[in-house]
């Protein structure tokens, strides 16, 4: 994992990005208000958030699959955004996905073998033994058998699937992936598997990551730097570290403490936000700071002001006005104001 | 499991064996279980897909029926009355009263054309022979106490209007509108939001004390497992491998599934800063059932001969019950080391 | 996390192959086994290979000329020597039947070909691109759709003249809607299937998406579509004879034969009944061949 350096041009450049989708009767949902971030090259951004956040969103408008409203994406020093279909389409080469449910990301109709050669048949002039060593190149890093490539993918199972659809995504070295969700539909003992893939592929190219999950802890494993969104907008960034131990916003904090710890006795005392309330419809996002309807912290400026991105102590940004109001954290985690007796709402359990 | 108590218990299930067939033929989907719940206790099922741990849950009240399922074996006691072999019409008035459902899917348990205080009420009316009003009002208690607010103009609603968190307390709050006994409950949070899942989970755990229920939970979360269980029956391969108090599972797991699932949680890596453990390969098919342990080509403790040849009995180890014929030598890690046996040809065909 | 398993820390990482295993093969033979379950199904199969045997080797199993006989024997009854009587020229009707399935089987694969020829492409452009061409396609289509088959097929056959052919091309004009829609429809479902998504970022262009995981994947609706088609066509085709407007004399095909027995129906009832169960019995099996395609064909089924 690398570290974040000033000087080089990052990989993948966001700014601003908007997604709004048309509903019908003049409504506009915004799916994706305004996110900046940058990944540079080789590293590996987890991008997290709830169903509705618009983290899915991003990852396909990064890649055009979904139309960016506004805002600007670059892949090194070429914009994505404002290129026709045509001149996209030699770019998907430098950049590809994979999807979260393998059961449907591959094609029925086309053997293992076929769905690898596709890429390298659509953007190579490679010669068929060529394509051939390269199909089978890229089911080693994979670790499955070169045997399997005559076979068809309901011949697999779940965490084989999505072997072959990381191998499809690196086959042709490309400079960044977005995994939309890559563990989420798998089990237990096979997500761990296909994490513990993903890291050797880190280390061993130089290809950068976004990697979008529902699931701080596995983002906190797989990814150098965390970024969370809440409603169509990023609440919080930073080293990972520093966003699992020591979040900064309200909402990571319960995002973190929702996730259940293997361990009943301290799973049972720990201190723990439990958010009330139901997530907003993002047709009618909350004036302000989008989360203060859920927030247990929440004052009256929340509902006034959206909070700037403020610096954070260990890196990252946060947008809270805890930082600036009310117990003006400034910089600091929130979790002392869960932990302590700051706090008498009774939102928070225990 | 001791069945000479004086009182029976809530819940008693004996060598429940489900089958399917399939065009391969029959298969065996839930393999000899065997668990007693008591009143007011939580019992989590965990289990990966394809473990048998939701048939096994549907199996009890008779609901694999309708899916070309077949009880071959077994029984099972509610409050010491057989279920097993019961017509569906006498099921269908312990179904909803004395036992209450919650499914995965919240959307399609709930009928969209009707209004949820209708479908609560109704099922009110149903068992409870209520008037009218009386089910209304009960409808919009229930909903009420699992946190709707504003519930009795909210039970004028459809479905739709309900978000997904939502929707699944509606299908508590249905499920526990007659105040069953037993509450099943097949995966009730995995299509939720973690903090959708985190309410949920505290919502049944409150609800489950004050109704002095006895809740039967099935999970494919260890974690859920940890925050909701009393006791904890883990199931591979249509067996039960293991059972044991939440505390003693999550301290000593007996069995190296147990243990390999627990491992190969990603909270676990970041608690111990150690690399996350998966387990190799992949659940076999109910219909490919590998020979000796179900679960030795994916050991890394399994010895050829004492775990590959003979089938593995469930046996009674401290306070749990275990199906491995090494749980007692892998306790000792230096044993554990001494002999780590790969086995020849278990990568199929 | 307290002192915790020495178990769990034993658990092998995987290395190298894992050791996976590999369901057994499920497209073809799981297509197969259902189907041979099917006994309609089969039954209906085995019909219409007999039917296609007939038509292959027609002159060497027909006891008599089709086409030559003697005006001194017309319209007689069943006998030793003609088992289906003659026609009112002194004809075999047996052999005539039997030369029929040459030209009513080809007749129909000729109609299915040019109903598929036009509706497959269109089909799959409206589907896959949606849109103003999928709307101008598919108003194009209800109108055609809003005539009555064989109503439509009459006036074609009237404009382009009478001939088997020009019965063939009206015939496949007339039902290029149905496969049209079926393909239409099935392109739009297969559009929004994430394999088709991964294809664009991938990079693949419209007519390799089309051509290479838009249309295997509509294969098994446009096999059940096609077949029935067949058996749709054999009845059209029967129509048009039976009106004279199809295939003409001398050549005969089953719709011609009954259209020429009919005046004589109360004389040689035989000859309709033969030649009306032959087109029935032959629409009958392909329609129910189709439903035990549909049958076994199914979607692929996930894991539980």
């Amino acid at each position: 994992m690398t570290t974040t350096s000033e000087s080089r041009v990052p990989k993948l450049r966001v700014e601003d990005l908007e997604v709004t989708f048309d509903v019908g009767r003049g409504r506009k949902l915004h799916a994706v208000d305004g996110v900046s971030f940058h990944v540079d090259e080789g590293e590996t951004l987890g991008l997290v958030g709830e169903s509705g956040s618009g983290k899915s969103t991003t990852g396909m408008a990064v890649l055009r699959l979904a139309e960016p409203t506004s805002g600007r994406v670059y892949l090194g020093d070429t914009e994505v955004t404002g290129l026709r279909s045509r001149q996209l389409r030699p770019l998907r080469k430098r950049m590809q996905i994979v999807f979260q449910d393998p059961y449907s990301s591959l094609d029925p109709s086309m053997t293992i073998g076929q769905q690898l050669d596709e890429p390298l048949k659509v953007h190579t002039s490679l010669s068929k033994a060529e394509r051939r060593a390269r199909v089978d190149e890229a089911l080693d890093t994979v670790k499955l058998s070169r045997r399997y490539t005559s076979r068809y993918p309901n011949e697999f199972s779940g965490g084989q699937r999505q072997r072959i659809a990381i191998a499809r995504a690196m086959i042709l070295d490309p400079e960044l992936v977005v995994c939309d969700e890559p563990v989420s539909a798998l089990d237990v003992s096979t997500q761990s598997q296909i994490v513990n893939l993903l890291l050797g592929i880190q280390e061993q190219s130089r290809t950068s990551f976004l990697f979008i999950a529902h699931d701080l802890a596995v983002v906190r494993l797989v990814s150098a730097r965390t970024a969370v969104m809440y409603l169509g907008q990023l609440v919080e960034t930073g080293p990972s570290a520093r966003v699992y131990d020591a979040p900064a916003h309200p909402y990571t904090a319960a995002l973190n403490s929702a996730i259940p710890i293997p361990d009943p006795d301290r799973q049972r005392t720990r201190d723990r936000i439990v958010l009330g309330g139901d997530q907003p419809s993002p047709l009618t996002p909350p004036s302000g700071c989008r989360f203060r309807t859920r927030c247990p912290f929440a004052m009256e400026v929340c509902a006034e002001e959206a909070p700037p991105q403020y610096p954070i102590d260990g890196g990252g940004y946060a947008a809270c006005h805890l930082h600036t109001h009310g117990p003006q954290l400034r910089g600091a985690s929130v979790l002392p104001l869960i932990h302590g007796d700051h706090l008498t709402t009774p939102l928070v359990s225990r | 499991m001791t069945t000479a108590s004086k009182q029976a218990p809530l819940l008693q299930v004996e060598d429940l064996t489900v089958q399917f067939p399939t065009p391969d033929g029959l298969i065996t989907v839930v393999d000899r279980v065997s668990f007693t719940l008591d009143a007011n206790r939580v019992l989590c099922i965990v289990g990966e897909s394809g473990s048998g741990k939701s048939v096994t849950a549907l199996s009890l009240v008779g609901l694999v029926q309708s899916r070309g399922g077949r009880i071959s074996a077994g029984s099972v006691r509610f409050a010491g009355e057989e279920l097993v072999g019961r017509a569906e019409k006498s099921l269908n008035t312990v179904r909803g009263r004395d036992i209450g459902f919650i499914f995965q899917e919240p959307m399609s348990s709930l009928n969209p054309a009707f209004t949820v205080g209708d479908q609560i009420a109704e099922v009110v009316r149903r068992h409870r022979k209520a008037s009218r009003r009386h089910a209304w009002a009960r409808a919009v208690e229930m909903l009420d106490r699992v946190g709707i607010a504003s519930a009795a103009q909210r039970a004028k609603d459809y479905p739709h209007h309900f978000s997904g968190g939502m929707r699944q307390r509606v299908m508590i709050a249905l499920a526990l509108a007659c105040d069953p006994k037993l509450l099943i409950a097949d995966e009730p949070t995995t299509a939720l939001d973690v903090t959708i899942q985190a309410r949920t989970l505290e919502l049944l755990k409150t609800l489950q004390r004050e109704q002095d229920m006895g809740v039967l939970f099935i999970t494919h979360d260890l974690g859920v497992v940890a925050d909701i269980a009393d006791d904890v029956v883990v199931m591979y391969a249509s067996q039960v491998v293991e059972q044991a108090p939440v505390r003693e599972l999550f301290r000593r797991p007996q069995h190296p599934y147990t243990a390999g699932l627990l491992a190969a949680m990603p909270q676990s890596a970041l608690e111990n800063n150690t690399p996350l453990v998966g387990i190799p390969g992949v659940v076999p098919q109910p219909h490919r059932l590998p020979s000796g342990c179900r679960f030795h080509p994916r050991c890394a403790h399994a010895q050829p001969g004492r775990c590959t040849t003979d089938p593995i009995q469930l046996r009674l180890l401290d306070r749990g019950l275990v199906r491995c014929v090494r749980a007692e030598e892998l306790r000792d890690p230096s044993a554990a080391q001494a002999e780590p046996a790969p086995i020849e040809g278990v990568t199929a065909q | 996390m307290t002192s915790r398993p020495e178990l769990q820390a034993e658990v092998l990482q995987p290395t190298g192959t894992l050791p996976d295993e590999v369901e057994a093969p499920a497209n073809a033979s799981t297509f197969l086994r259902r189907f041979r379950r099917n006994k309609v199904g089969v039954i209906a199969l085995g019909v219409l290979v007999f039917l296609i045997l007939v038509a292959v080797f027609a002159p060497w199993i027909s006891p008599h000329e089709p086409n030559q006989g003697e005006l001194s024997r017309a319209l007689e009854g069943p006998s030793g020597e003609y088992w289906f009587g003659t026609d009112d020229l002194g004809r075999d009707v047996l052999s005539r039947l039997i030369h029929a399935s040459r030209v009513s089987l080809l007749a129909a694969a000729l109609a299915t070909g040019v109903a598929l020829l036009i509706g497959l492409p269109l089909g799959l452009i409206s589907g896959y691109f949606g849109g103003w061409i999928d709307n101008v396609i598919m108003r194009f289509n209800d109108a055609l759709m809003s005539f009555p088959a064989l109503i439509l097929a009459v006036v074609i056959v009237g404009l382009l003249g009478p001939s088997l052919t020009n019965a063939m091309l009206a015939i496949g004009i007339v039902y290029a809607p149905r496969i049209m829609r079926v393909v239409r429809g099935s392109a739009l479902s297969v559009r929004e299937e994430v394999y088709v998504l991964s294809a664009k970022a991938t990079g693949c262009g419209a007519p390799r998406i089309i051509g290479r995981h838009v249309l295997p994947n509509i294969l098994s609706p446009l096999v059940v579509q096609t077949t029935i088609m067949l058996g749709l066509a054999i009845l059209s085709e029967a129509g048009l004879s039976f009106l004279g407007l199809g295939v003409q004399p001398p050549t005969a095909s089953w719709g011609s034969i009954l259209g020429r027995a009919f005046p004589y129906m109360s004389r040689t009832p035989t000859t309709v009944i033969v030649a009306g169960v032959t087109i029935s019995v032959a629409v009958l099996a392909f329609n129910l061949l189709g439903d035990a395609f549909r049958d076994s064909l199914g979607r692929e089924r996930r894991d539980q």
